[in-house]
């Protein structure tokens, strides 16, 4: 029932919205990019950020003399939090407005619904969110992190560092969750962590009442072994959580949890202090010391006229997925898809972290894995940070994938080729 | 007194540490402090143990300035120091000593970064230091600290202590860490067999982690003791458990009262299927937020006020725009439910996009007042504030609109137009400016309810749409029209949840709830506490 209702709604808000936004007329001697990010509905709270960062990229790129010698021009559409409604938008913005690439989607439902209209139609997405892997498109490029580019780093310092022996996987139920927890455990069992020291619960979308949730976790931390929380607990539902977790009196030095969906937007709308300690995994935090980073930073106060704007990791997904298709459209010479789709792989972009992020045949990049506690300040203290990690697609910790590659170069060009028989198309897509 | 005191208690630390062997030479605390400048965080834990181990007083300042990010590196000669002040050169200090030691730009200096385990390992090293400090308050906490993280080497500290201290509430928790620091000693065992029993004592989950923690490292006759003090801790617990769940059960309960009551009002006493019910819920919050707001730049020291300044000013804020949605919109509408549905979702929608162009799509700040925050234990029951003011909170909302209904001359006017409109309207009274009113007072109170799930939710745009359908649903299921059937269906609901959520989980949990209510309403389509007579048809 709230579902549909939801739905209902998301369609009715978007039909008012869409005719306003879509509308923007180009002439001729521009190159058109979508951004295809929700600014009504429940995903607005995180979308809306994005659509300003591609924005202000274009708006910097344009400043630089645009690309190919043309003047970069956004077209922004509003999905509205839809999923099918994804789908309809990304059609018409390849269609009908002819745009080069689009910058859009955060949830992986969003992402599912519009695959098959980028393929079909022949064009590029990037795709600037963690998620869950096993998925690997020739027209769709993952910027943020998979599984091992957070997760599996995240749990590794959690073992190393704090000497954690059980581990309790909390989540939001839906697909991302579900399907980093079930990595998550293979993995924890290949280090020897016995199976009755995992708890994996999850609750719903929005979940607002977590009394008996933590009061749960405090139960399972007292077995007289250090234990910690692993979140992919989803943005609304995390406030409630943390302030019942500083309520309950956990503090991070007895039971920490690290979170994969928490970053300096989430904790914007926190009182920090109680948290203290609690730690993220992510490929960029705005405490970053860097310079490349520091200009960014100074830029995005600028773009906002608004100096308390933070900024996050999808943000720095977004700007290298933004400036690696603008270096391959200069390598190419053109922004037809399949001659940008060639020239993209192996492209080098600065990432915000003092290093370089390199596109992969995988269509997954090259960033490192940064740790961070939680400041009073409502920033992250960085308390670890690895080498480069390639993004893994096909997880090597799920029996369906432990088989499989993607690598889109000429020859093989190839989302889900299996090793162990030696042919395109094992399972999944 | 208090240095002689500090020297006896450093005489016989220093004692125990030759009994352990260590040698005084060996912990020199400035060689010490500028090791920290090149360790990794596993070093550190190290070193921070070898400096508790001094039992010097004197480093305390430097431990709690290390605790709060105040330790820097000066990167010219590796040296550590305290580095305090705001601006671009700080003043330094030595850490061993604490003495002045001239001033250094920012930038000639690197933070020591801390992080959980440091933090720990300064905690257990300052709990041991602080354990003969003169002031009660630190010394509890210290014994807390120790308590926390049970180790041999505070044995001969936490004796020292105990000799000394006179408070009985401190002199309980030094026992209890005593007895938690002796378990992992190499005291005999007919000492150990004692400390089982207080730690038995203590109870809680706390207990049995401790108790399980030592299980493994104790003399193997131990085992049987242990494992009955857990089997016995356990048997408590199960009791308690029960009553948490009721306590549980009693706030989800009382947050599905406030967020329905207004609607007991709009949908329940004048028919009118209001979905923009929870963005009333939600304007309630951003009023909390604005005042919040107002107070923290014109009148911090309010700032605990804050709550009880924004209660009138949501209540009257989305009174107001609960009566112009009544006159300009659901006033056309009466008698056509499913035209108000479609209306009131639609006003819903252009009120939440509303406030999202007005404030942004993200969360917004709503701090707790410190009354609000942390919890307290009752017996097992560990009873968080926030959770036990909203309970009391919405029991006073619902005794106040209660006696408004029943005793007011509104009230009886309400009342009466609902019954019976006509005859009401031949009475005098002006029945369209009831019902602007009437909806107007659901309206105000769905305000008021937003101030109080400020404290325990987001505050964003999306806020009302997690509650509208809890709120419909208990409205329904405690029956309509009727305050006490939504006073009872509110709670019972909280608490079948909170039980079945520990068995089932979170997901399946609430499925279950629903279904057990479509079955109820099979049975008794008119919810728990029906309407009777004419005024039902």
């Amino acid at each position: 029932m709230s579902l549909k209702i939801k739905l209902s709604g998301a369609l009715l808000a978007a039909a008012m919205s869409a005719t306003a936004l879509s509308g923007a007329f180009a002439a001729e001697d521009t190159i058109k990019i979508g951004v295809l990010h929700s600014l009504s509905g429940t995903m607005a709270i995180s979308e809306t950020t994005l659509k300003d960062a591609v924005l202000m990229l274009v708006e910097e790129q344009n400043k630089k003399g645009g690309v190919l010698g043309k003047k970069l021009e956004a077209v922004v559409v509003d999905p509205a939090s839809d999923w099918p409604l994804f789908a309809e938008k990304a059609r018409d913005l390849i269609a009908k407005d002819k745009v080069a690439a689009v910058f859009g989607c955060w949830t992986s439902s969003s992402r599912k619904s519009v695959l098959p209209v980028f393929e079909e139609l022949n064009s590029i997405l990037f795709y600037p969110v963690q998620y869950e892997g096993e998925e690997s498109s020739r027209n769709i490029f993952y910027t943020g992190a998979a599984p091992n580019q957070q997760a599996i780093p995240a749990v590794d310092y959690l073992l190393e560092e704090e000497g954690v022996k059980r581990f309790v996987l909390e989540g939001t139920d839906y697909v991302y969750p579900r399907t980093t927890n079930k990595i998550l455990e293979a993995y924890l069992i290949s280090k020897g962590i016995p199976k009755e020291d995992i708890l994996i619960n999850y609750t719903p979308f929005g979940f607002s009442d977590w009394q008996t949730e933590v009061a749960k976790i405090k139960e399972f931390g007292s077995a007289g072994k250090k234990a910690a929380v692993v979140s992919t607990v989803n943005g609304d539902a995390n406030v409630p959580f943390y302030k019942e977790l500083g309520n309950q009196g956990i503090k991070a030095t007895d039971i920490p949890v690290v979170a994969f969906s928490v970053g300096e937007e989430e904790l914007a709308g926190l009182d920090t202090k109680p948290l203290v300690g609690h730690l993220a995994a992510w490929n960029y935090f705005q405490s970053v010391e860097a310079d490349a980073n520091a200009e960014f930073i100074k830029t995005w106060h600028a773009y906002t006229k608004n100096d308390k704007r933070v900024t996050n990791d999808p943000m720095e997904a977004t700007y290298i997925g933004f400036n690696a298709w603008v270096k391959a459209v200069e390598a190419a010479g053109t922004t037809d898809t399949d001659k940008v789709l060639d020239s993209i792989i192996g492209v080098a972009v600065p990432n915000l972290s003092g290093g370089y992020s390199t596109v992969m045949p995988n269509h997954h990049i090259t960033k490192p894995v940064l740790i961070g506690e939680i400041q009073e300040d409502g920033q992250f203290s960085i308390v670890k940070e690895t080498a480069s990690v390639v993004g893994d697609e096909w997880s090597d910790f799920l029996p369906d994938s432990k088989d499989l590659i993607s690598d889109w170069r000429a020859p093989m060009s190839c989302g889900n080729f299996n090793v162990a028989t030696g042919k395109c198309g094992g399972k999944g897509k | 007194m208090t240095t002689f005191r500090n020297a006896a208690a450093a005489f016989a630390f220093l004692l125990s540490l030759l009994f352990s062997g260590l040698a005084a030479a060996q912990s020199d605390p400035a060689a010490l402090f500028d090791q920290l400048g090149k360790a990794n965080f596993a070093e550190t834990e190290k070193i921070i143990a070898e400096l508790g181990k001094t039992g010097d007083v004197k480093l305390v300042p430097a431990f709690e300035a290390f605790s709060a990010g105040d330790l820097y590196l000066r990167k010219e000669d590796g040296k550590v120091f305290v580095a305090r002040g705001t601006g671009a050169t700080l003043q330094l200090f030595n850490p061993a000593t604490g003495e002045a030691t001239g001033e250094a730009a920012k930038g000639a200096l690197t933070k020591l970064k801390v992080n959980n385990t440091v933090r720990r390992a300064i905690n257990n090293a300052l709990g041991g230091l602080t354990l003969l400090s003169p002031d009660k308050a630190v010394r509890f906490a210290a014994a807390q600290a120790v308590l926390k993280s049970p180790s041999a080497d505070n044995l001969a500290l936490l004796e020292a202590a105990l000799e000394k201290e006179t408070d009985s509430g401190v002199r309980t928790i030094m026992e209890e860490a005593k007895a938690v620091s002796l378990l992992s000693s190499d005291r005999p065992v007919d000492q150990k067999k004692l400390a089982i029993e207080t730690i038995k004592k203590i109870g809680g989950r706390d207990a049995i982690g401790i108790l399980r923690s030592a299980e493994a490292s104790v003399d193997a006759s131990l085992k049987p003791d242990i494992d009955k003090a857990i089997a016995g801790i356990e048997d408590t617990l199960k009791l308690w458990d029960a009553a948490q769940n009721v306590w549980y059960g009693l706030s989800l309960g009382s947050v599905l009262l406030l967020a329905a009551i207004g609607l007991a009002i709009t949908f329940g006493v004048m028919g009118v299927i209001n979905m923009a019910h929870g963005e009333m819920v939600m304007i309630g919050a951003y009023s909390t937020f604005i005042v919040q707001e107002f107070i923290r730049q014109n009148a911090p020291e309010l700032f605990d006020w804050s709550l009880a300044i924004a209660l009138p000013v949501a209540f009257v804020v989305t009174g107001a725009v609960g009566l112009v949605l009544e006159r300009s919109v659901i006033r056309f509408l009466y008698g056509r439910p499913l035209e108000t549905l479609l209306a009131t979702w639609g006003v819903s929608l252009v009120l939440q996009q509303a406030v999202r162009s007005l404030f942004g799509p993200t969360n917004r700040e709503v701090g707790n007042p410190s009354w609000m925050s942390g919890s307290f234990q009752l017996g097992g029951l560990a009873i968080t504030w926030n959770r036990l003011w909203i309970i009391l909170f919405s029991i006073v909302v619902f005794l106040a609109l209660l006696a408004l209904l029943k005793r007011s001359a509104f009230g009886l006017q309400m009342r009466a137009v609902t019954q019976n409109r006509r005859m009401a309207s031949s009475m005098g009274i002006k029945t369209p400016w009831v019902d602007a009113f009437t909806f107007a007072l659901g309206s105000g109170i769905a305000g008021l309810a937003g101030v109080a799930l400020s404290q325990i939710d987001n505050v964003s745009p999306n806020l009302g749409q997690s509650y509208i359908i809890d709120s419909f649903m208990v409205v329904v299921f405690g029956g309509v029209g009727n305050l006490w059937g939504t006073l009872v269906g509110a709670l019972s609901l909280g608490i079948v949840n909170k039980f079945l959520e520990p068995y089932v989980g979170a997901v399946l949990g609430k499925i279950l709830v629903l279904v057990l209510i479509i079955l109820f309403i099979q049975k008794r389509p008119r919810g728990l506490f029906a309407l009777k007579g004419r005024a039902v048809e």
